[in-house]
């Protein structure tokens, strides 16, 4: 600040950036607080009685009970947490504890490769080749295991990073009593960052809950399941919405967009804990 | 306790396999320092194959997916080339036939426009994060919720656009732009400040020594200095920006034939018309859908493929 008293007449242009950057920054929070106000504004009608209680979903008789897509969008998430996170943890222990280093980068690549492709093409790919040549069907079991693959390289990165901060000492201090390599895992890697896995993890769910595309094309659209068997079709909140809205007219365009900041709620929620988590961890690891 | 536990070598040289560090015996070599196979050792191996076995498991749907898509999307796209790419879409969707044009233009526009919405206003944002706001409260709280932002689901981004845009505008290919711009904007945001933190701190001090106000030392110097992280960082957002569907669903409307106007009537894009063709029972419909999405994956590996490009000239430059 003294700095600038030096040249008064050039004050006005850096107090005038210096808004400007203000104002963009604070643009977060004001785009953050309309979603909110605006979508709950509008959908306020929806969350009447029984919207979260009621199993019957139907636009003509003006039902709308979201239950069952709240049932489609947890277990969805719960079976590709299932299938994804041993996969990655693998993956993350693999890139930085076995790996050679020539390897490591291709293997990164390849997480990034998984990362960018669109999640519609995954969805394709899903309705037209996974449920169709594996007699998978559409299913809870298909949505699933196509949500898994979309969010591996999400945790597996994260994993790998948070991994990547435990102290060489630590690391060495396990070998030098002479443990084998899975030891030293267990002993010094994963006690260092369980922390930062579970907020990798929990950042994985959040995408997994809000992922729709894939989701609604293969998750089947069924009305009103709630069953714990896998192979059965059904439907979640975001593939309703995306697979509904076309045809939808007014109470019904308002129970949906209900859903969304059902939707929106859970998965802030669940993002406000995996990033409190995420980093309270790094912090802690950058301290010592 | 000593002979419960053999000194086991696998794990100090983790590059080496097991049983050949010690052959040479260094200084006594008749003592045999290789690891004695163990339940331990044994243990160590499997899991090591586990951890490999789950690398070999990640890479099958990307390769399953990868070939699908160039094996069936190149039958359509190269079969009619490049009319495929230039030609309009057919208005009834059971005729066969090319036609992308229009969606890889819908594609290209609206991710255009959300570039140049999120970029200047991320790039803004990460300055005040980093070089004003630095650990203060409102930049903490901007910090955090821009990394909860990240984690919105694009649907919600794009009902949120319908509400405040298209329900008092109509459709367009601009409403498309503002709903990805608010997914862009937070990722631009947290990999600019990552970039703005490498720039050393000295670059700045001679600046402010040389008597450059902050402003000017921001935009002379640590703008510059960080510019090959932010372009990699924002080529990776637009990459993924491209790719979108859930946010152009309620926002860009529905349409087959060219139209260039970002501002006007409805548009179509790339990641629709796969959404559309995918579960149509007809095989022409669904040859399109694998041709587009031949088209958006080319679109969004290009990009990141740049992007590396510029984050390897980073790395020359740390």
């Amino acid at each position: 600040m003294q700095l600038s008293e030096l040249h008064g007449h050039k004050q006005y242009a850096d107090r005038a950036f210096r808004g400007l950057a203000l104002g963009a920054a604070g643009l977060v929070l004001l785009v953050l607080g309309l979603i909110a106000v605006k979508m709950t504004q509008r959908a306020w009608p929806a969350f009447g009685l029984g919207f979260f209680t009621s199993t019957q979903w139907s636009a003509p008789d003006g039902l709308f009970g979201a239950l069952p897509f709240l049932w489609g969008t947890l277990y969805t998430a719960a079976i590709a947490l299932v299938l994804a996170v041993p996969v990655s943890l693998g993956v993350a222990l693999f890139i930085t504890q076995v790996a050679p280093p020539w390897l490591k980068k291709p293997m990164v690549y390849l997480l990034d490769l998984l990362a960018v492709v669109p999640s519609v093409v995954f969805g394709l790919w899903g309705v037209l080749v996974l449920s169709q040549h594996f007699g998978l069907g559409r299913s809870f079991l298909t949505a699933g295991v196509i949500l898994a693959i979309m969010i591996i390289p999400i945790i597996a990165s994260l994993a790998r990073e948070v991994i990547e901060t435990t102290p060489v000492a630590d690391k060495e201090a396990a070998l030098a009593l002479g443990a084998t390599r899975w030891e030293m895992i267990r002993a010094s890697v994963l006690p260092h960052s369980k922390g930062g896995i579970v907020g990798a993890v929990m950042l994985g769910l959040g995408r997994a809950m809000g992922e729709t595309i894939a989701a609604a094309l293969v998750i089947g659209s069924a009305l009103g399941q709630i069953t714990l068997n896998a192979f059965a079709p059904g439907n979640s909140m975001p593939a309703v919405i995306a697979n509904e809205w076309g045809e939808a007219r007014e109470p019904h365009r308002a129970a949906l967009i209900a859903l969304a900041v059902t939707l929106f709620v859970i998965t802030i929620a669940v993002n406000l804990i995996a990033t409190t988590i995420v980093q309270h961890s790094m912090k802690r690891s950058h301290g010592t | 306790m000593i002979a419960d536990t053999p000194l086991d070598d696998s794990g100090l040289s983790g590059r080496e396999l097991p049983g050949t560090a010690g052959k040479a015996g260094g200084l006594h070599p008749e003592i045999d320092l290789r690891a004695r196979p163990s339940w331990r050792t044994k243990k160590n191996a499997l899991i090591t194959a586990v951890m490999a076995a789950a690398v070999a498991l990640v890479a099958i749907p990307l390769v399953a997916v990868l070939w699908s898509v160039i094996e069936k999307g190149a039958a359509i796209a190269f079969r009619a080339f490049p009319d495929f790419f230039t030609s309009a879409i057919p208005m009834i969707s059971t005729e066969a036939g090319p036609g992308m044009g229009p969606a890889i233009v819908g594609t290209l526009l609206a991710t255009a426009g959300a570039t140049c919405i999120a970029v200047p206003i991320g790039v803004l944002g990460a300055v005040y994060l980093h070089e004003y706001g630095g650990i203060g409260t409102f930049a903490k709280l901007v910090r955090f919720m821009a990394t909860v932002m990240t984690g919105v689901p694009s649907i919600v981004m794009g009902l949120f656009v319908y509400l405040i845009w298209t329900m008092n505008f109509g459709y367009s290919a601009f409403g498309g732009a503002l709903a990805l711009a608010c997914l862009m904007l937070p990722v631009v945001i947290g990999s600019t400040e990552q970039m703005l933190r490498l720039v050393p701190a000295p670059l700045r001090e001679a600046a402010y020594a040389l008597g450059a106000t902050r402003s000017r030392t921001i935009v002379t110097i640590v703008l510059p200095a960080a510019l090959p992280g932010i372009i990699s960082g924002v080529l990776l957002a637009i990459a993924r920006a491209a790719g979108e569907t859930a946010p152009l669903l309620f926002t860009i409307g529905a349409a087959t034939a060219y139209n260039p106007d970002l501002f006007h009537e409805a548009n179509t894009s790339l990641s629709l018309q796969i959404f559309g063709n995918a579960t149509s029972a007809f095989p022409a419909a669904q040859d399109r859908a694998w041709g587009a999405a031949l088209a958006l994956v080319l679109i969004t590996f290009i990009v990141t493929l740049i992007a590396r490009v510029f984050t390897s000239r980073l790395a020359l430059k740390r």
